[in-house]
């Protein structure tokens, strides 16, 4: 039952970075468009992400319950080091989530639509590029249950220059996301190539991110190559994730909505899969070499029963739901 | 401020803005499926109005709720790191189902609020009713698992060590279903209350008559019948209270001292230092009764509670008079009303009636608050009742006063928004749906 409880781990922050990730990235892709084009992006993607928008972040709240009642003791190291960046990303969530819905549900339109939209897209940036620097230093060996004053304890535990360019990564990931999920949204030639431009400008910014993280993982001394290079299964996922890249580029340029959908939910599956398989079981890697991992520092066995069936009747009811919800919106586009 | 102080008040504070967004978010779907369902049957448009108005309303709650929740979820290790370690394993059961549960919510919201002539007119009802039950559930999910904090279960205490971890049973804890059943209802007088103050106030002013006198009598049936029901869950949970946590039942009370045919302690001002109220007023028996349904049992006081695990009890008196008082009073204008239904129909033209109403839009949120304060301040100085004090709980980390400003910023700055907004929607009524 333990795997039972670690594959949906594994699944609910596969889905967090997939469908939350193109979430955020509506906010990013708005970020970078000029102020004269942001109405034309917000009314495409407020059609598109509206109905699944409080079903994508959903999938946070999973793996933060899976985290407290499996693995404890890893939830509780996380919040007590890396209290500063989970708070900061809480505010983006609170900042984000209340702006999107009096954006679109204030029954006056005036100027203070200016303001929801500014705290939408800053935040929408702010967020995933803390949830990159959290999840970067889980293993970046900067927690240290020995520090001797408070710097060292809470702020080098997480603000290091791994942990901020896959900070960046992260934030140029769910920028791509949110433009090849819209490209399939559009319903004109206009934007189809507006969505398209930016699809590639985000690949060019995540293909140069992830050169960022290389160069910074080395100068942390983070042996993300060896990581990534050391096991087979690392160097398959990573070609794979390469090897689809021409065929998500020749989507693009051929306007295929559904084969670049799949590939870049293939690529970013491909990098979750490479960059957490070298660690798996361990997840949070101390200074000094200690390391709490999903197979030690597990609950009792009740619990992690209980866990599994927990989400076993769960997904009964919500993957049907929730495959329901994006086929009918997917299936009748708006009428208007 | 130290730090434990802050980390109390900024959960404290957390708790508090959640559980008005929650309540809401839990009982609106309802009254919005009740009008919902007047259209589908009368065809009468203003039905249709009143839903999609009150849907609006839903969508903001729920998003608040929804991210202020998630806020908690994180808080509860960011704050409590300790107390998760140990208590996540046993009690994290119910959160596991709410998972499930709000997630349906979440789905139905997106079918309901996206939907309108999109599907079958009673597919989409259905959905406005998935999202009220999934609601209830959740907040019945949530409810237990704080319910455990007053009445661990589900393991064994030996050396320091939890063992023998049953999470089922730690679920269904002693005080899960009186507590559940009191907040639920206590969801329902709120927001009823609060939701009928507003359309009361709207008629008053004779803006959209027939909208709102429709929307009115929808809140009002709703909040006026949890209201006289209320009482009943209150008497099995004040017995409850009495057999599980006596500390807290004292503190509620100012009962300082054991005694046998107690009286009930009304008002007054307690004096933790010599034992003493002031100025209260005492009937006899009462609280015996009241406790062990015995007018002459004996009710424990705090005489029999070591000093250092005796909760404040100021603030649990008066928070606990403030419910009762507050309830009372809802009561009463919901017993008012229920005459002015059946047999004096010319009350409901008197604008007495409809002002009564309006007094008391804010009643039910605070009696919320303050019996929210009863359960979590009677609790200490334990986090888990009698297992682990809340002291011994907190982070390490220093500066936990920064935070709580950061927090305290952010929610003031939300409910005015929020505030702001249904302000405005009310006041856009007028225009939207004539």
């Amino acid at each position: 039952m333990l795997y039972v409880v670690i594959i949906y781990l594994w699944t609910a922050i596969l889905l967090y970075l997939l469908l939350g990730g193109a979430d955020f990235g509506a906010g990013i892709i708005e970020f970078f468009t000029s102020p004269g084009n942001r109405s034309r992006t917000r009314r495409t993607m407020y059609q598109a992400i509206g109905p699944v928008w409080e079903a994508n972040h959903m999938w946070l709240i999973i793996t933060i319950v899976i985290l407290f009642v499996g693995f404890p003791k890893i939830y509780t190291t996380m919040s007590v080091y890396l209290h500063i960046p989970l708070t900061a990303m809480l505010l983006g969530i609170i900042a984000r989530g209340t702006a999107f819905v009096f954006r679109n549900y204030d029954a006056v339109k005036d100027d203070l639509q200016k303001v929801y939209s500014r705290i939408f897209i800053y935040s929408s940036v702010i967020t995933p590029f803390f949830l990159g620097i959290i999840a970067a230093s889980t293993v970046s060996g900067q927690v240290d249950p020995a520090a001797g004053n408070f710097v060292e304890a809470y702020i080098f535990s997480w603000l290091n220059w791994f942990s901020v360019t896959v900070g960046f990564f992260t934030v140029s990931i769910c920028g791509f996301l949110a433009a090849v999920f819209i490209i399939g949204e559009t319903n004109n030639e206009q934007d189809r190539l507006f969505f398209t431009r930016k699809a590639k400008w985000m690949i060019v910014a995540a293909v140069g991110c992830g050169a960022l993280v290389f160069i910074a993982a080395s100068i942390q001394g983070v042996p993300l190559i060896e990581w990534i290079f050391g096991k087979p299964g690392g160097i398959l996922a990573i070609s794979l994730a390469s090897l689809s890249l021409p065929f998500l580029w020749y989507g693009l340029e051929n306007g295929k909505p559904i084969l670049i959908r799949l590939m870049a939910g293939f690529e970013i599956t491909m990098i979750l899969f490479a960059a957490t398989y070298r660690h798996f079981p361990n997840i949070v890697l101390m200074k000094g070499g200690g390391y709490l991992s999903l197979l030690e520092h597990q609950g009792q066995d009740r619990t992690i029963d209980a866990l599994a069936w927990a989400l076993l009747i769960g997904s009964v009811f919500i993957l049907p739901a929730l495959f329901y919800l994006l086929y009918s919106f997917e299936k009748k586009k708006p009428a208007h | 401020m130290d730090d434990f102080f802050a980390a109390r008040s900024q959960m404290a504070l957390s708790l508090g803005f959640h559980i008005i967004f929650a309540c809401i978010g839990m009982v609106m779907p309802f009254f919005m499926a009740v009008s919902h369902y007047k259209w589908l049957k009368t065809g009468d448009e203003v039905y249709k109005h009143i839903t999609k108005a009150w849907s609006k309303g839903v969508a903001i709650f729920f998003a608040t709720g929804a991210v202020s929740g998630t806020v908690l979820s994180f808080e509860l290790g960011l704050l409590w790191p300790r107390f998760m370690e140990h208590a996540g394993p046993i009690f994290g059961m119910p959160f596991s189902l709410e998972g499930t549960a709000f997630f349906i919510e979440a789905i139905a919201l997106g079918f309901f609020l996206y939907g309108w002539d999109r599907f079958n007119r009673w597919f989409h009802w259905v959905t406005g009713v998935v999202v009220g039950v999934s609601g209830l559930v959740s907040g019945i999910l949530v409810v237990a698992a704080n319910a455990w904090m007053n009445s661990p279960g589900g393991f064994d205490y030996v050396n320091g060590e939890y063992l023998n971890i049953d999470p089922i049973k730690a679920m269904f804890n002693d005080a899960w279903f009186s507590q559940a059943l009191h907040m639920s209802v206590a969801a329902f007088v709120a927001t009823g209350f609060a939701v009928a103050g507003i359309h009361a106030l709207m008629m008053l002013k004779g803006k959209n008559v027939a909208f709102h006198t429709r929307a009115f009598r929808i809140a009002a049936i709703f909040g006026a019948v949890a209201a006289v029901l209320q009482p009943i869950s209150g008497d099995i949970s004040a017995k409850d209270v009495a057999k599980r946590q006596p500390a807290k039942l004292a503190a509620m009370e100012a009962h300082f001292h054991t005694e046998e045919k107690a009286p009930l302690i009304i008002g007054g001002i307690p004096n933790e230092k010599t034992g003493e109220v002031d100025y209260a007023l005492r009937i006899p028996r009462m609280l015996s009764f009241l406790a062990h349904g015995d007018f002459s049992a004996e009710v424990k006081g705090l005489d029999q509670v070591p000093v250092q695990d005796r909760p404040p009890v100021a603030v649990t008196h008066y928070a606990f008079q403030i419910m009762v008082g507050l309830g009372m009073a809802m009561v009463l204008i919901a017993l008012l009303y229920f005459i002015a239904l059946w047999k004096k129909r010319n009350w409901l033209r008197g604008r007495w009636l409809l002002k009564l109403f309006v007094i008391a839009t804010p009643m039910g949120f605070i009696a919320v608050e303050a019996g929210w304060t009863v359960t979590e301040v009677g609790r200490q100085p334990w986090i888990i009742n009698g297992i682990m004090r809340t002291a011994d709980a907190v982070t390490p980390m220093p500066g936990i006063v920064y935070s709580f400003y950061i927090f305290t910023a952010v929610y003031i700055s939300l409910s005015v928004i929020v505030a702001f907004l249904l302000y405005r929607q009310i006041k856009m009524v007028d225009k939207l749906y004539n």
